[in-house]
């Protein structure tokens, strides 16, 4: 993660174990730190996690950039006719990345990181907003030589006082850098050669290329860029420079940017990096679809997660850092998820909740629900005796974990089996259909059924390659009702196979039965049409053939799983210590409405404020609030152009009769200088919010830019 | 009086000056270019006397420019400094070039932190005093143009340098614009001009048939050049380009060779089995759609293969996230539609409009042919909010989507950066992309454009 605060959300919540640790500490008031023997199980952050699965998912991209640069720093020394004859074009990678700007900087850390550990030492990167107007090629030289390069505007005193050679040897062009570039391949080349031996990988110690990725390479200055390229074609010979532009859009961009004067000293490569949904699946499958970390989301929450993915950022950066914050969130709101740990830990917390936690179980919904099942001994009992609540709670939490184990390998089961039906009923991702089943019983919906119709008229070869994945995806399951269902899957797939066979065996046999009566040959006309005349009656007579009283009853079997282990989170007795559920929260924070909430301020001031004298009924506001709330409330009467001295006239009648002056007085009659001065301030705090704006279209008027009102 | 024989094009160049040996050596370098030369050399006159102030040389690119001059100046050994203006991002890198290749770095340093022209011309004096110039000393200048953007008495001035520096100094201009662009209002020196004309189609036989193959025959290889200009010479008459492509295409040229099917000597088939691929190198590496390494990759696979490489003008798909491409939808439909209509499209009873008199006369003519309009911001939020299908609330990231677009350049701001006083934006994107956008989102886009009414 890029930013402290991040950082610190990672360290602060390793969500295995010591995440519990952490707030048993908090709630408990003690700090005891367990130094848990579960590192050996090497137990991962969420940070951590994310931060290997980003890896993983860039590992491909980044190895063939690596191959790129190493190619052409190798084909750089070649000095066949060819390549000598070729004009001298900088090689260059258009990294096509995708919109999520946010999400770029994390690949391009771990780039240059990957660069310097294998290919060459020389890398820079620049960002557009770094480097206005002729900045750049100084950040170039800056980053590459780990100086600071004099340029001419700049006024610096230090510089000065150094030897006038020195001040020459960091002078900004590119001269300066062919120099310090020779200097050092030449110390390397007499350096140690025990230095040498800590890099091997690097294939050519004598010429590393030197190399400028360009991070947004929209927002550069298109001029800018086409300077620097010209400036540094002139030199590429000396120096072996290489380019990788960071693309957001399209790779037409560069045609764009540059003309063909400048693009054809480019020799460019594209690489198109993992489109972000494809990134977020795979981020959802490792981080939420896994009964591996206790903390869940529910529905709602998730919802809001991936609206905010889907219809405004395409940032999975902040997908992440919205779990994050749903997970604080818990951690921080609900008492009772010091249960959502690992199972050892659980079982422990359950034995050391106090009273007062034990009440709070009392009032969850799902376990008064729970509660309403059980025989009235039973609820006295969980009602009145603590000890016997805690058993039961040890109890209910080994069945959350359960429900948990098995939930998710039915879930891809089901995917599976739907995701290449026609039209998808249930979704193309595995998260549409999580979202459904966390939502109700997803056996009840209408999509499940027309979904469960098509899966009946599956062709066989279809269906058993889906069962073998089915088969695949429950065999490292450790639940006992996994394995249970993995050898009823496994029976019904050698089933199967046996009709495969057997129906081979009939053919088989009935042809040679044919062929031995010598009649006719056993593939000629006669043949075929008997057979087809036999299946047509069989289908006439409504009669199910083998193969498909097997697919009946396997789908029967798979329906059955769906129906026992696909129950919505909600149904499940304390569910409440996992699942978090406040949507409304997380949309807050990650998706704020500021002009919202800047409205609901100023219609009603009580809302923040909390004043008792504020309070007023719906549409209103009482003449006590602040200047600008009444400035706010009278502006929103008005047109689009509001008279200034109309404006300040009503105001000055609403704040005296909040002063209980007699409004008909003749010293209200005359604003005073104080209200006068309280009206402008109002008036330019409004303008200030982007309320109004001073216009030339009337003389004392003032335009409003927002639209409606009372 | 400087005497320079010219021999018949293409033999010698000869002035009485320098030995015959070293004029030859020029000679040889720079093939269809004796012309030139010959009048450079004759201006240049002898090393010793003084030349004429400024030079100023014009003509497309790649048609021997640099190449001449650097030719000269290198092999006859006369002190000079070349210099790029591309590169002269301030004029002190200029000052200090010109100083460090006359004088050594000693006098170069003696520059003060941004020096201006009289500190340049002070310490030139000074300089020159302790070591006047026995020959004329030239300072090449390439890609002048870009000194027209630097202050106003640079150019002035350094037309004239020789009498400001009281030196034998000669200024070169390099420019591929002619001289009428150049002249300052003020007025100034005048040049002497010289102009380098584009190298016809024989010369460019001559030029590229020079860097042969050593593995083949001169003659194989003048053929091969024949066949490729045959093909290239009506698109593109950049020596470099014409060379890049030479050397790009060359392996697949001889490749019918090296499989021995055919004879060196035998042009035509050598000519039916180059010639569709250098139509496809015409349409491909030719305008970068495909880089040159991309291109040899291509000629060592399979002809069915290849038809999987695209070019870069093929990637235009751009995935936007649900929100954005309706914010670029709503600033499209603003760009192109005249702010009266939006009532006709946007609003639900807006009653009939007729086009005809509803409209000035300017609006008659079709918005997409005038280009996008700048549209301010509440436009665009109250188009986008009724085009978008359900309620959005107004949230902090709709508009931070509205500024990443801008970054993308989907959108342009086109009035000042100050975002209180209501911004002005403009749509960016061409109709195709904005149709491709719309139909992912399952909205008729044409169906709201006044133009298609």
């Amino acid at each position: 993660m890029a930013t402290s605060e991040a950082e610190c959300l990672c360290l602060c919540l390793q969500l295995t174990g010591t995440v519990c640790n952490l707030l048993s500490l908090i709630f408990q008031g003690c700090f005891v730190f367990k130094p848990s023997a579960k590192k050996k199980k090497k137990t991962l952050s969420l940070g951590e996690i994310t931060f290997v699965l980003q890896d993983e998912l860039n590992r491909k991209i980044l190895d063939s950039l690596l191959d790129f640069t190493r190619k052409c720093s190798s084909t750089r020394q070649h000095s066949d006719w060819a390549s000598q004859m070729r004009a001298s074009e900088i090689p260059t990678a258009a990294l096509v990345l995708g919109v999520n700007v946010p999400d770029h900087d994390m690949t391009f850390q771990s780039l240059s990181e990957l660069l310097q550990q294998s290919v060459t030492p020389h890398v820079a990167s620049v960002q557009a907003k770094e480097c206005g107007g002729e900045g750049l090629l100084a950040l170039v030289l800056e980053r590459l030589m780990d100086t600071v390069v004099t340029v001419d505007d700049e006024e610096e005193e230090e510089t000065e006082q150094t030897s006038t050679q020195l001040h020459k040897s960091v002078h900004c062009s590119l001269s300066t850098l062919c120099d310090w570039y020779n200097a050092k391949t030449m110390k390397s080349k007499t350096g140690t050669p025990g230095k040498k031996r800590s890099s091997p990988v690097r294939d050519d110690p004598q010429q590393p290329p030197v190399v400028i990725i360009f991070k947004d390479l929209e927002a550069f200055n298109p001029k800018v860029l086409q300077d620097f390229i010209l400036i540094c074609s002139r030199y590429v010979e000396r120096l072996p420079l290489m380019f990788i532009f960071g693309i957001a859009t399209s790779p037409s961009t560069i045609q764009h940017m540059l003309p063909h004067s400048v693009s054809s000293l480019l020799c460019i490569e594209l690489f198109q990096s993992l489109s972000c949904t494809q990134h977020l699946a795979t981020v959802i499958d490792k981080l939420i679809l896994t009964p591996q970390f206790p903390f869940k989301l529910n529905g709602k929450v998730m919802q809001v997660l991936m609206s905010i993915f889907l219809y405004h950022d395409f940032s999975v950066r902040n997908f992440i850092k919205g779990v994050q914050l749903a997970l604080l969130e818990h951690f921080h709101s609900q008492p009772l998820s010091v249960l959502c740990c690992k199972k050892k830990e659980a079982l422990l917390n359950v034995m050391q909740l106090s009273h007062h936690d034990l009440e709070s179980i009392r009032h969850l919904l799902s376990f008064r629900r729970y509660v309403e099942k059980q025989e009235p001994q039973e609820q006295l009992n969980l009602f009145r005796d603590d000890t016997h609540l805690k058993e039961v709670c040890q109890k209910l939490i080994k069945d959350l974990r359960k429900y948990h184990k098995n939930y998710y390998p039915v879930l891809r089961c089901l995917h599976t089996l739907t995701s290449s039906l026609p039209r998808y009923p249930l979704g193309k991702q595995v998260r549409e259909l999580h979202l459904i089943c966390l939502e109700k019983n997803v056996w009840e919906n209408e999509d499940y059924q027309t979904a469960m119709k098509l899966l009946k008229m599956l062709a066989k070869d279809e269906l058993i390659a889906s069962l073998q994945r089915c088969v695949e995806i429950l065999q490292p399951v450790k639940s006992k009702k996994m394995k249970k269902a993995l050898v009823e899957l496994e029976e019904l797939l050698a089933k199967f196979k046996q009709l495969d066979s057997k129906f081979l065996l009939c053919r088989l046999t009935w042809g040679l039965s044919l062929f031995s009566n010598n009649s006719y040959c056993w593939w000629n006309r006669e043949w075929k049409s008997t057979t087809l005349l036999e299946m047509n009656e069989s289908r006439r007579a409504k009669k199910l053939s083998p193969f498909e009283v097997l697919r009946n009853e396997a789908l029967e079997f798979i329906d059955g799983l769906v129906k026992s282990h696909l129950s919505p989170p909600e149904s499940q007795t304390l569910n409440e210590v996992c699942y978090y559920s406040s949507s409304a929260t997380v949309r807050r924070h990650l998706n704020a409405t500021p002009r919202t909430s800047i409205q609901a301020a100023l219609s009603s001031p009580y809302y923040y404020l909390q004043n008792e004298s504020l309070k007023t009924e719906d549409g209103t506001v009482s003449n006590a609030a602040p200047d600008i709330c009444i400035a706010y409330k009278l502006h929103l009467e008005c047109g689009r152009l509001i008279n200034l001295y109309d404006w300040l006239e009503a105001y000055a009648t609403v704040v005296s009769a909040a002063e209980g002056n007699n409004p008909d007085s003749d010293n209200v009659r005359k604003v005073e200088e104080v209200k006068h001065a309280r009206f402008i301030q109002a008036v330019s705090e409004l303008e200030f919010l982007g309320f109004i704006k001073s216009t030339k279209q009337k003389t004392d008027h003032v335009a409003r830019l927002t639209w409606g009102g009372c | 009086m400087v005497v320079v024989v010219l021999g018949a094009p293409g033999t010698i160049l000869r002035s009485v000056w320098y030995e015959e040996e070293r004029l030859l050596r020029v000679a040889q370098q720079m093939p269809c270019r004796e012309v030139q030369a010959g009048m450079l050399l004759s201006l240049m006159g002898q090393p010793q006397q003084y030349s004429y102030p400024s030079i100023f040389i014009y003509g497309h690119r790649a048609s021997g420019k640099s190449h001449v001059m650097h030719v000269l100046l290198k092999e006859l050994e006369l002190p000079h400094a070349t210099v790029s203006c591309v590169e002269c991002v301030s004029v002190a890198l200029l000052f200090e070039q010109v100083l460090l290749s006359f004088f050594g770095c000693d006098a170069a340093s003696l520059l003060p932190r941004s020096p201006s022209l009289s500190d340049f011309v002070r310490i030139y004096r000074q300089q020159c005093s302790q070591s006047p110039a026995k020959q004329t000393r030239y300072i090449v200048m390439e890609k002048a143009e870009l000194l027209r953007d630097t202050d106003a008495n640079l150019l002035p001035a350094l037309l004239r340098l020789q009498e400001l520096v009281e030196d034998n100094v000669t200024i070169i201009l390099l420019s591929e614009i002619v001289w009428d662009k150049f002249r300052p209002n003020t007025g100034c020196f005048e040049p002497l001009l010289l102009h380098f004309p584009d190298y016809s189609k024989g010369e460019l036989q001559q030029i590229l048939s020079q860097d042969r193959h050593p593995s083949y025959t001169a003659e194989f290889y003048s053929s091969y050049i024949n066949i490729l200009l045959g093909v290239f010479y009506s698109v593109c008459r950049d020596l470099r380009e014409l060379r890049h492509l030479a050397a790009l295409n060359f392996s697949k040229f001889c490749e019918p060779l090296a499989e021995g099917k055919v004879k060196e000597t035998d042009t035509h088939k050598l000519w039916r089995n180059i010639e569709p691929h250098l139509k496809k190198a015409m349409q491909t590496v030719y305008l970068r759609e495909v880089s040159s390494l991309q291109w040899e990759q291509m000629q060592q696979m399979e002809e069915k293969e290849s038809g999987a490489l695209r070019g870069l003008s093929a990637h235009t798909h751009v995935e936007l996230p649900y929100y954005s491409k309706f914010l670029l939808i709503a600033a499209y439909l603003a760009s192109y539609n005249p702010a009266r209509t939006d009532k006709r499209f946007f609003l639900k009873h807006h009653g009939k409009i007729k086009k005809t008199n509803f409209l000035k006369k300017n609006e008659k003519t079709s918005n997409h042919l005038l280009g996008p309009k700048p549209f301010p911001l509440d436009r665009l939020l109250a188009i986008f909010y009724s085009v978008v299908d359900n309620r959005v609330a107004p949230t902090a990231s709709i508009f931070s989507q509205i500024s990443s677009l801008v970054t993308l350049q989907l959108l342009t701001q086109v009035s000042h950066d100050d975002q209180l006083d209501a911004p002005k934006y403009k749509c960016a994107v061409s109709m195709d992309f904005i149709c491709a956008i719309s139909r992912t989102v399952n909205f008729d886009i044409v169906k709201y454009l006044y133009d298609f009414l």
